[in-house]
């Protein structure tokens, strides 16, 4: 490898920055979704360059077993996104939804988004940390509104209110944070950086430390769309453009239950501050009791998979927050095959709605005979978020449904049976629109199906088969996070 | 510790959690975007005195932008925003004036119980200027919740952000990449507010952000 990992690094960053200049100009949206494929792809081989060498982490940055593979997940799932996203918004434009000037908009901050992501998975600084999940929330926002309905402005609105407030806290708890490192590390930049933190957080005041983490929780938590902080969660997937609903779900969830789980890591190496895992257990279990219920009353389709992203959300904090070698493990692979398949799911709706004119459930019948491929791929995909074998999340529901009962057996009633409620629903809708007599209105679809099935086969050959030394990787990842 | 310093910067905190409460009671818009711009001009005089007290210059350009930025470019802005798009002057809240002030009196008290306990080992002057800028925060939540117009809203949310600053400046040392940014994100979230309030006001002729719940994806 000839890269050095500052380099590399660096590179992640750098790329879609320019990227993101480069598109705010060109005027041709064929030339500027090409640029954006282009430049997704590039971040995603600089990316996997940190694989093989990683630099030392400094005060602002560093790589570590953790986020590398959320990194590498973030950019394949930014790369596979903008291919959906190029065949996407050519019917979005002949349809006149979107302008030339306000595509060349959202190419620009596609890329914005991702330079945003990327640095709030990288960073080593939690005040950095903070900077970066902001301007991720403020772009979103923007891409939200970017229709100009009525619909999309209200889902804007309600995002930025609630993503703000969410923010907010989220900064207090990273001041109070630094108030508990204070005392002991001495002031200046060494009291924010995540490592040196660690390194000294058993010497913290842990009342100062609980404190914070309430305040972290419920303000990252908001960017999780942890109930009941979710509400601006299923507009903002509805009425934004597909595209991003599936980066929203795909990543922008994922990073902000990373930057959360940095946190809890700090706090479980103060051995007299509360348990952060009694808080993430029992806030997991409302989001995803709650989703499931919510599931059956969906009548758009978007919303429908944007309240299934609030369940995995939930099942996803509640394993990390039971924690352990298992549970922590199972948390790590369901985070990766939830971004996978949730995506994947969201590019076959996008051309869905597309092709029938409509995100409403009734209206949306029939799909595998008038539509096969795009049926058939929408019908993997639930079978997979739904969590039935051999799809990968079926391994990590699995896991998380066995581990809990071996050491908490209560607390596995309330998790079985809102994955069965969910599991029912998704199974019913999928019915609804994939079978029967196909319904009348229904277009030519131009879709590429490349990110859609790549994704699909991904999950299906992580449900079968996982290499040994990714096991072994995803060991000492969970070993990390306790 | 308790000399002259301490009780001017108590003093300054104090003030500003007092013009918290008053941006609860306000109805007009012009007299609320006034009393933000009062809130902004205490915030900077206390920030300012922590930078003198710290000795820590990097914070007068904390203090500087609000000052200059929120004190009087946001109320300016808004204040034209108002007159031109002629939006209704009163401001519709959601409960009553007196339980929402009794709401905002428990905050308070409970922001002080909360902060107060667990910062034993923190010098005074940060206990107590946590103790208020949570309150501030707090506040500024509740002036959001109990506003029905997105402006009201807005007023809300940047007196949430000076409740931050507030804190983030109280606590000693803090490295100035956090307040530079919080100013920051402060100045782009007023830019997409503006974009908003524009978008908004071209598709309904109103601010009122009640309306707006009737577009609600779901309803059939």
């Amino acid at each position: 490898m000839s890269i050095s990992g500052e380099a590399a690094t660096v590179g992640v960053l750098i790329i879609p920055a320019i990227a993101a200049a480069v598109l705010a100009i060109v005027r041709s949206y064929r030339l500027g979704a090409a640029i954006n494929v282009l430049a997704t792809a590039l971040t995603l081989l600089t990316a996997s360059a940190l694989v093989f060498v990683r630099p030392a982490p400094s005060l602002y940055l560093q790589v570590d077993d953790f986020n590398i593979f959320l990194i590498i997940l973030n950019t394949f799932v930014a790369f596979t996104t903008s291919v959906f996203s190029a065949s996407y918004i050519s019917h979005e434009l002949a349809t006149g939804r979107l302008t030339p000037g306000y595509l060349r908009f959202y190419h620009a901050m596609y890329q914005v988004l991702m330079l945003a992501m990327n640095l709030a998975l990288l960073a080593n600084n939690i005040g950095l940390m903070w900077v970066a999940i902001e301007v991720a929330t403020l772009t979103t926002v923007l891409m939200v509104g970017i229709y100009r309905t009525a619909e999309s402005l209200e889902a804007a609105w309600k995002y930025f209110i609630l993503g703000s407030v969410g923010i907010a806290l989220a900064l207090f708890g990273t001041i109070l944070i630094y108030l508990a490192a204070r005392p002991v590390m001495g002031q200046g930049m060494e009291a924010m950086s995540w490592t040196l933190l660690v390194a000294h957080a058993a010497s913290f005041d842990p009342a100062l430390l609980n404190l914070a983490f309430i305040f972290l929780l419920l303000g990252y938590g908001t960017k999780v769309g942890l109930a009941p902080l979710h509400a601006w969660l299923p507009d903002a997937h509805a009425e934004g453009p597909t595209p991003i609903s599936a980066v929203l779900s795909g990543l922008l969830l994922n990073v902000a239950l990373y930057v959360l789980l940095r946190f809890k890591i700090l706090l479980t190496a103060n051995a007299a501050a509360l348990a952060p895992g009694l808080l993430m257990i029992g806030m997991g279990l409302i989001s995803l009791s709650f989703a499931a219920l919510m599931l059956y009353r969906r009548r758009d389709i978007k919303r429908m998979f944007a309240y299934s992203s609030i369940e995995h959300m939930g099942i996803i904090t509640f394993a990390f927050g039971m924690g352990g070698p298992l549970a922590s493990f199972a948390g790590l692979f369901h985070m990766t095959m939830h971004s996978l398949t949730k995506s994947a799911i969201f590019f076959a709706v996008g051309h869905v709605s597309q092709a029938k004119g409509t995100q409403k459930i009734a209206d949306i019948r029939g799909l595998t005979e008038s539509h096969p491929m795009l049926g058939w791929g929408l019908v993997l995909g639930v079978v997979a978020i739904a969590g039935m074998p051999p799809f990968g999340i079926f391994m990590s529901e699995f896991l998380i449904i066995t581990s809990t009962f071996a050491r908490q057996p209560l607390l596995a009633i309330p998790l079985v049976l809102g994955l069965l409620v969910g599991f029912g629903a998704l199974v019913l809708r999928m019915q609804g629109f994939a079978f029967g007599t196909p319904s009348p209105s229904s277009g030519p679809v131009h879709a590429s199906y490349v990110p859609l099935f790549a994704h699909l086969a991904l999950v299906l050959v992580a449900g079968l088969y996982l290499p040994d030394a990714l096991v072994s990787w995803f060991r000492s990842v969970a070993a990390m996070i306790g | 510790m308790h000399g002259l310093a301490f009780d001017i910067s108590h003093l300054l905190s104090g003030s500003l959690v007092l013009i918290s409460l008053m941006l609860l009671y306000q109805d007009r818009l012009h007299s609320l975007l006034n009393v933000f711009a009062v809130h902004a001009v205490v915030l900077g005089l206390a920030v300012g005195w922590q930078a003198h007290i710290q000795d820590a210059p990097h914070l007068y350009v904390t203090a500087a932008i609000a000052l200059l930025f929120k004190a009087l470019v946001i109320p300016v802005a808004l204040h034209r925003m108002v007159r031109r798009l002629g939006i209704h002057r009163e401001i519709e809240t959601v409960v009553g004036i007196g339980p929402t002030m009794l709401f905002g009196i428990g905050l308070v008290a409970l922001s002080i119980i909360v902060m107060l306990p667990v910062t034993e080992q923190a010098d005074a002057l940060t206990r107590e200027d946590l103790a208020f800028a949570l309150s501030v925060v707090l506040l500024g939540l509740l002036a959001m919740v109990t506003r029905r117009n997105a402006v009201g809203q807005v007023v809300g949310f940047m007196s949430l952000e000076n409740g931050l600053i507030l804190a983030a400046a109280g606590a000693k040392g803090m490295p100035l990449v956090v307040e530079i940014s919080v100013a920051f994100s402060v100045l782009i979230a007023l830019i997409v507010i503006g974009i908003f309030l524009f978008r908004i006001r071209e598709r309904f002729d109103t601010v009122d952000v009640s309306v707006l719940d009737r577009f609600r994806g779901e309803q059939p």
